[in-house]
């Protein structure tokens, strides 16, 4: 099946099997989300990219795209959960963006600037977590991890391997690695597998390769991940208005500017989500 | 009764030996990964890691999906417990009756911190989620045997038996006696039935024609959603893939509910006759019953049913000489997971998976268990279905409210003289129900378990209905004595307890709100922690993946809006509060340092 579905006024076509996610970005329009990669099976748990299908609520990343399907995603509504999930995630883990060796690379850090995150909003959790640097080309710092399952879904779909899982219950959510010992080091991982390369963030490095893109010159450094993420490498957030608008009479919800925030990069921002107590 | 055996180090053959009869019995179906780690706790107290290496090379999965259904349920273990397991139930109700000085007796008397093992490992100590006993708490579990109305003489025979060591056969039968009070009776617990008469009724109907009644019932799933049976079963029987599977979904999590351990109890044939007349009208062949790890005591009663029944030609291959309808029902127990009430984490964990709850569309009716198309209806429904398929639709219809007919079962507890099971029309007042259950000075009634709504008494002439107050049973009465925020710190506590963390608003979320909370109540917080309180719950509330998420904030929300002033009273009128201990904080630093000196310590900012 394919159509027409409108995405805050913008009429987007899909093709056959597309999820809303993916329709979005082919069509320049950017939806956030850290836990979906083409080609992978829909997840749908860091719910980043939750939007308003024909008034309900639902992931857009799992959602198949549907003719007539009015869309809601850059509310302010939504904008603001977007910032505070972010912010959730920040203060699960222990992420430190300015030692981090994936700072520029890293998508958790593009999305939060992205969702105009400017502090962590919530008391940090601490969490006790231990590094794997037993592996002689991967390391793994689950401080950093957000249980996205990517490296799960690459290491079972891509590399055909099952090295990862994800174990424990609620808050103790761990990410666990299929080896005797646990340890990366007696797993079947390789460097060149897919799921030693698919991390969002910078749970799992490729050791001694931290600095041979020098900072300045990486990924998000050049251009927000609204751009980067959509599927031709550069389209302004203007062009993609370009695509013929939809009846604004079927939207629940009014629209902000197309583009999303994106607070550092672009001029043309909109009022950012409501900070009404920053710490 | 089981009782595990880890007096001494197993050696491996024993073990080896021991697994693999385990996994004999279990077929080496992946899918039975939960009974067997079950089997395997209930012999080694723990699931040891060469468990792990033999389970996963003989069921052909990865270690990291043992590991990760033994570490997300309750009452599975990778470091041993004691021999003697104790839980206590730690439901809202269980607390009015004292439990939790009975706790710490407990501890006290058998030497032993809550939430460890004891040295000697004779013995460990822990809370846990509502047992379902809320009607004759205190209530706990020992090996995973219920125990009901605990008390101080109890617990000092309980302690003397541990430290002899005596099994628990030799334990007095009434330390395990459950009592189902009925206490008022209605359309379907005063009907009377003969075995096999629905099905029976079914045939002579016609199958077309029974779903017609049931339709015409408008019969609604008794779980808590309201969803059309009819309408399930039907969109089940038109799906072209096969097979198509049963489940009675008897994981009775919410606290404040135990109808359905009466009806499994009391009526067991009528609720599998339920699901048989609904494999007829479906097309299936086997049926599950998902049975939660709290109702161990059931187990081998309902096993003697269906054995029962397999012999009286009501299960099994052309049941009641209707050539070519075979079906049989198979019972699987949970391992302590609220979370596994909900229809698609259940199907996860009947597959030998963490129950986290599947994205949707597609819904389980169109794939479900193994990916095929599935019922899955909680006991209350079959066991209407059975009476409905007997009666015909009208006789259902007649009673209750135009969108909500028929009866409801609810489970009363809490501050009433007659705590117990009720059948009431969809309909009748929370007053009628509170005059007849002996209530009085009623600050509140909790309808619907933690993820219902909390009435005031302000309220007390709203409905039982699903266009009124929507409830899978649960109906927790409270009067003047009780402290609302004891009751609201309970539930968020237990949500954030019982999050599968699969995604990030509930598990992080869940775990903000009961920090956020103990922030108000124990007086630290100032007015804007309340707007923030206020903010997690809405984040929490409208961004999570399922029903658990969704209602893990109403506790909060519906007090907030029915008691503010509550709140109110709590703030500190300070404009900055630290969310933390800053002389906590600092334990490290002074560890370090070997100091512990005045100076070395910081007092809390104050202005």
């Amino acid at each position: 099946m394919s159509g027409t579905l409108c995405i805050d006024g913008i009429a987007v076509p899909f093709s056959d099997g597309q999820t809303i996610i993916e329709a979005a970005r082919t069509a320049g329009v950017y939806i956030p989300y850290l836990c979906h990669r083409l080609g992978y099976a829909p997840y749908g748990s860091c719910k980043l990219c939750t939007v308003k299908v024909n008034g309900r609520t639902n992931t857009a990343c799992t959602m198949p795209a549907a003719d007539g399907q009015t869309v809601i995603s850059n509310s302010p509504d939504l904008q603001h959960d977007r910032q505070r999930i972010t912010q959730m995630l920040f203060v699960e883990g222990n992420h430190f963006c300015p030692s981090c060796e994936k700072s520029g690379n890293c998508q958790l850090q593009a999305v939060a600037y992205h969702q105009n995150m400017l502090d962590n909003h919530y008391p940090h959790f601490y969490a006790q977590r231990e590094m794997d640097a037993s592996h002689p080309d991967i390391l793994i710092d689950h401080d950093r991890c957000i249980f996205c399952n990517l490296c799960v879904r690459a290491s079972k779909e891509k590399d055909g391997k099952e090295v990862f899982g994800i174990a424990g219950r609620g808050i103790h959510k761990r990410l666990v690695i299929n080896s005797p010992s646990g340890k990366l080091k007696d797993s079947e991982i390789s460097v060149n597998d897919e799921a030693a390369h698919v991390c969002p963030t910078g749970a799992i490095l490729v050791k001694r390769s931290a600095y041979l893109a020098p900072i300045g010159e990486r990924i998000y450094d050049g251009h927000p991940i609204s751009e980067v993420a959509c599927e031709k490498a550069v389209i302004r957030a203007g062009e993609a208005s370009g695509y013929p608008s939809c009846d604004p009479t079927k939207l629940t919800d009014a629209p902000q500017q197309n583009g999303g925030p994106d607070s550092h990069y672009a001029a043309t921002m909109p009022p950012a989500p409501d900070i009404k107590h920053g710490r | 009764m089981r009782h595990g055996d880890a007096t001494q180090r197993p050696s491996n053959s024993t073990m080896n030996s021991f697994i693999e009869s385990v996994l004999a019995e279990a077929d080496y179906k992946p899918e039975r990964l939960l009974p067997i780690l079950r089997a395997v706790q209930a012999q080694y107290l723990h699931i040891p890691q060469a468990a792990i290496e033999q389970l996963a090379a003989a069921l052909h999965i990865p270690r990291t999906q043992i590991i990760a259904v033994a570490e997300f349920y309750s009452f599975l273990h990778l470091t041993p417990q004691g021999r003697y397991d104790i839980h206590i139930s730690d439901s809202i109700t269980d607390r009015m009756l004292g439990k939790e000085k009975l706790l710490n007796y407990l501890a006290e008397k058998l030497r032993v911190k809550v939430g460890e093992v004891r040295a000697d490992g004779l013995v460990s100590l822990n809370n846990t989620s509502c047992t379902g006993m809320c009607d004759q708490g205190p209530a706990g579990l020992v090996n995973g045997y219920a125990l009901t109305r605990l008390d101080h003489a109890r617990i000092d025979v309980i302690a003397k038996l541990i430290e002899q060591q005596a099994p628990l056969s030799d334990w007095p039968p009434e330390f395990f006696a459950v009592e189902e009070p009925i206490r008022k009776p209605g359309l379907l617990l005063n009907q009377p039935f003969e075995n096999g008469a629905a099905i029976t009724a079914t045939f002579a109907r016609g199958l077309t024609e029974t779903l017609a009644e049931v339709d015409s019932s408008n019969l609604r799933g008794r779980g808590g959603a309201g969803f059309k049976t009819a309408l399930k079963w039907r969109t089940c029987a038109q799906q072209t893939t096969t097979p198509h599977y049963v489940i009675c979904n008897a994981d009775e999590g919410e606290p404040g509910t135990f109808k359905d351990r009466m009806l499994l109890d009391l009526y067991a044939d009528q609720v599998f006759e339920g699901m048989t007349l609904c494999a007829a009208i479906i097309g299936s062949v086997q049926g599950l019953l998902y049975l939660r790890a709290e109702y161990l005591f059931l187990y081998e009663q309902l096993q003697r049913v269906l054995k029962r029944r397999r012999d009286s030609g009501l299960l099994g291959r052309n049941i009641l000489g209707h050539s070519g309808f075979d079906f049989d029902i198979e019972i699987r127990m949970g391992a302590g997971a609220y979370i596994c009430g909900e229809a698609s984490a259940q199907i996860e964990s009947l597959e030998g998976k963490p129950g986290i709850p599947r994205v949707k569309p597609p819904n389980s009716v169109i794939c479900g268990y193994q990916r095929k198309p599935t019922v899955v209806d909680n006991v209350e429904t079959f066991f209407a279905a059975t009476h409905i398929a007997v009666q015909g639709g009208p006789w259902f219809a007649e009673v209750g409210t135009a969108q909500s007919t028929g009866s409801k079962l609810l489970s009363i507890s809490g501050d009433c003289a007659r705590p117990g099971i009720y059948e009431y029309p969809f309909g009748t007042s929370i007053e009628e129900i509170l005059r007849d259950c002996g209530a009085d000075d009623v600050l509140g009634v909790q309808v619907g378990g933690p993820s219902g709504t909390f009435i005031s008494n302000r309220e007390l002439q709203r409905r039982i209905a699903f266009e009124d107050l929507s409830t899978a049973g649960s109906f927790m009465v409270f009067n003047n004595s009780r402290s609302i925020f004891d009751i609201v710190q309970n539930f968020t506590d237990f949500f954030a307890h019982e999050s599968c963390g699969f995604c990030t608003p509930c598990r992080v979320g869940t775990t903000l709100l009961k920090n956020q909370l103990r922030k108000i109540i124990e007086g630290n917080g100032a007015a804007v922690d309340l707007e923030e309180l206020n903010e997690i719950c809405l984040v929490v509330k409208n961004n999570s993946h399922c029903g658990l998420g969704d209602s893990a904030a109403n506790p909060i929300l519906s007090t907030l809006a029915s008691h503010p002033e509550l709140y109110l009273k709590q703030l500190k009128q300070s404009n900055f509060t630290p969310g933390f201990d800053l002389d906590a904080t600092l334990a490290v630093a002074r560890r370090m340092a070997q100091r512990d000196d005045d100076a070395a310590h910081l007092s809390q900012v104050e202005n």
